[in-house]
């Protein structure tokens, strides 16, 4: 498979890596040493849509590559995750374990490529490993875990959990007095798990402001469109009556999804959830909006065609 | 007749013995605090107490992010609720990542009483057993149980500590030391072994001393840790003895007695006898009532002690 820009590499020869500053990327604006007080990327808007194409193409690569995952609900959540990496959250690559580090959670553990993406284009994992993707002994597993992957916060694939992780997570910092604030990314479809209108009830409950969802609200389940599976509208009402300050926003569109973010952090004794209407598919035509690339990897003739217009 | 002793109320107690001691041990419950007796806690650490209402699952989600961040995480409701409602969040958010947290269920076995079969936890140790990474524990008496509960504040990973309603008859002294893992030789014996954990080990106490003057001479063990089990005492106990009866308030599956089966079979095959509950539910009704009803008395154990004697070779 010529075409992808990565090629397969030897998984013995990555297995148990640490972290080599070789990999660091080097478009980082402010020095991880020490405790870093803001995003040590801070993209321009112009560079976070570079860098989600770069994730993108590396969904479709590793996905290709691995012949199975789910590349569908990955490039949905592209743009947010790309937000959060590369301009909002304060991390550190070079330290994934950095107490006073923003929390993300993925509970859409599917998504695993994307965020597998984002973690290797900031440092926390070598890029050519991402080819790895899904193999045996690679530490890239088919859906998140915490204890193979630095910079993964929870080991997800069992939908409508991440949501109550975070609330603990959230609460820890406020015993501790910690300023960290804590992201979950939920998809759709698992807003129709009972646990996830459980802990939205309880991040009410205990009024959590430092914890902020986002749903990527790509319209699309495993088998179909969420209308005609399981209805969620009206669905920001649901969230308004458990509760959360909501904020409507394209989450594809940056200026909107910064605002958004910044909203969240400013919003006081409640917890913030943003649904942000999302394509499934986005950025590759033959796959927005297509149910089939929900958990089918691309051929390689489509890997190809969807790697042309990604560029 | 011993002294008894409440497990829970002791478990209630030892939390805020912890409590002071540490500042990282959280405790979460699901609306049961009164009957866990976790609401000893709650007053004294109202910071690090949060009642999570009736939501188990997310009570394990919101355990899991906390013990990620470094804390302790107690976390507590019945037994049954804590196993059967709740499965696949401590198979995903406890046992698969080995979060630091402590599941103390109370209300185990079929002495729950007159609250009937959904209360009843039948089944939780063979779920509990069933999962990587999880340490297992059934004390048999009040001291045992705040042991255990302290040396699970003290050792890292995921635990499972399984508690009575009933108050307990205590079958250890205050100078007893629970050490994790470990299999405790109450009477030697050279005739047969009995196993056992929780309530049924004062009952294999009793069927001993009735069996003695039977002139059947058993070695009774208390088998506190169901997982990792101490399989050196029972390949002692099979050669030395030569049978062994399994007594455990638990369904006949995929708990204490299926765990030593296969280490005997594995190790050193010799005939055995389980004192249990069958495949069935059991009704509502008192504790002793239902223990007499579903075969899980003194008797029962003495019973299944001279079949098993009866047949040795």
């Amino acid at each position: 498979m010529k075409i992808f820009a990565v090629s397969p590499v030897d998984i013995g020869a990555i297995a148990g890596l640490q972290f080599n500053p070789q990999f660091m990327p080097n478009y980082i604006k402010v020095s991880p040493e020490g405790t870093p007080q803001a995003n040590i990327f801070d993209f321009s808007v112009a560079e976070l849509r570079e860098m989600a194409k770069r994730l993108r193409r590396h969904v479709i690569t590793m996905t290709a590559t691995a012949g199975s995952g789910h590349p569908g609900g990955s490039l949905s959540a592209a743009d947010i995750i790309t937000a959060l990496y590369f301009k909002v959250m304060r991390h550190n690559p070079k330290n994934p374990q950095w107490v006073h580090r923003d929390r993300f959670i993925l509970s859409k553990g599917h998504a695993a490529p994307i965020l597998y993406a984002a973690l290797a284009e900031s440092g926390y994992l070598p890029v050519p490993e991402l080819s790895t993707l899904r193999r045996l002994d690679s530490r890239l597993q088919g859906h998140t875990d915490r204890n193979l992957t630095p910079g993964v916060e929870m080991s997800a694939g069992s939908l409508g959990m991440g949501l109550s992780f975070g609330i603990g997570v959230a609460l820890a910092a406020r015993l501790d007095s910690r300023d960290y604030h804590t992201y979950v990314l939920l998809s759709d479809g698992e807003c129709d798990e009972g646990q996830t209108w459980e802990a939205a009830l309880s991040a009410a409950h205990f009024k959590l402001d430092n914890l902020t969802a986002i749903v990527d609200y790509n319209k699309i389940q495993l088998s179909g469109w969420t209308r005609d599976i399981m209805n969620l509208e009206p669905f920001n009402q649901k969230w308004q009556a458990f509760g959360w300050h909501t904020i409507e926003i394209d989450g594809h569109d940056f200026s909107q999804i910064l605002a958004a973010l910044q909203e969240a952090q400013n919003t006081k004794n409640k917890p913030t959830v943003i649904v942000a209407s999302t394509v499934k598919g986005k950025g590759v035509s033959f796959m927005e909006n297509n149910v089939k690339f929900h958990g089918k990897a691309p051929t390689a003739e489509e890997a190809e065609k969807a790697l042309r217009e990604l560029e | 007749m011993p002294t008894e002793v409440s497990t829970r109320e002791i478990y209630g107690k030892t939390l805020v013995e912890l409590g002071k001691q540490n500042k990282d041990i959280i405790v979460l419950d699901a609306d049961l605090s009164p009957s866990t007796m976790t609401r000893f806690f709650a007053p004294e650490f109202p910071d690090r107490f949060f009642d999570c209402g009736l939501e188990e699952q997310n009570m394990i989600g919101i355990a899991a992010g906390l013990a990620a961040t470094g804390k302790i995480v107690f976390a507590s409701t019945f037994a049954v609720f804590a196993s059967c409602r709740c499965f696949d969040q401590l198979r995903m958010c406890l046992s698969h990542p080995r979060l630091n947290v402590k599941i103390v269920a109370t209300h185990g076995g079929i002495t729950v009483g007159e609250d009937g079969t959904s209360h009843h936890a039948i089944e939780d140790l063979a779920l509990y057993c069933a999962l990587p990474g999880f340490t297992v524990i059934v004390p048999a008496d009040a001291i045992e149980a705040a042991q255990a509960v302290k040396v699970a504040a003290d050792t890292y990973g995921p635990f499972y500590i399984r508690l009575s309603r009933p108050k307990t008859p205590l079958v250890y002294q205050e100078n007893y030391r629970f050490t994790l893992g470990k299999a405790v030789t109450m009477r030697q014996g050279k005739d047969v072994t009995i196993i056992a954990m929780g309530i049924m080990v004062a009952k294999a106490l009793e069927a001993s001393d009735t069996l003695a003057r039977q002139e059947i001479d058993c070695r009774v063990i208390n088998m506190p840790t169901v997982k990792p089990l101490d399989e050196g005492v029972i390949v002692k106990a099979a050669s030395e003895t030569g049978a062994i009866v399994v007594a455990e308030e638990h369904l006949a599956h995929g708990g204490l007695g299926s765990r030593v089966a296969q280490v005997v079979t594995r190790e050193r095959p010799v005939l055995m006898s389980f004192v249990n509950l069958k495949d069935t539910y059991a009704l509502s009704g008192k504790p002793e009532e239902l223990l007499q009803r579903y075969g899980l008395t003194a008797k029962d154990i003495e019973e299944a002690v001279r079949l098993v004697v009866k047949a040795k070779p």
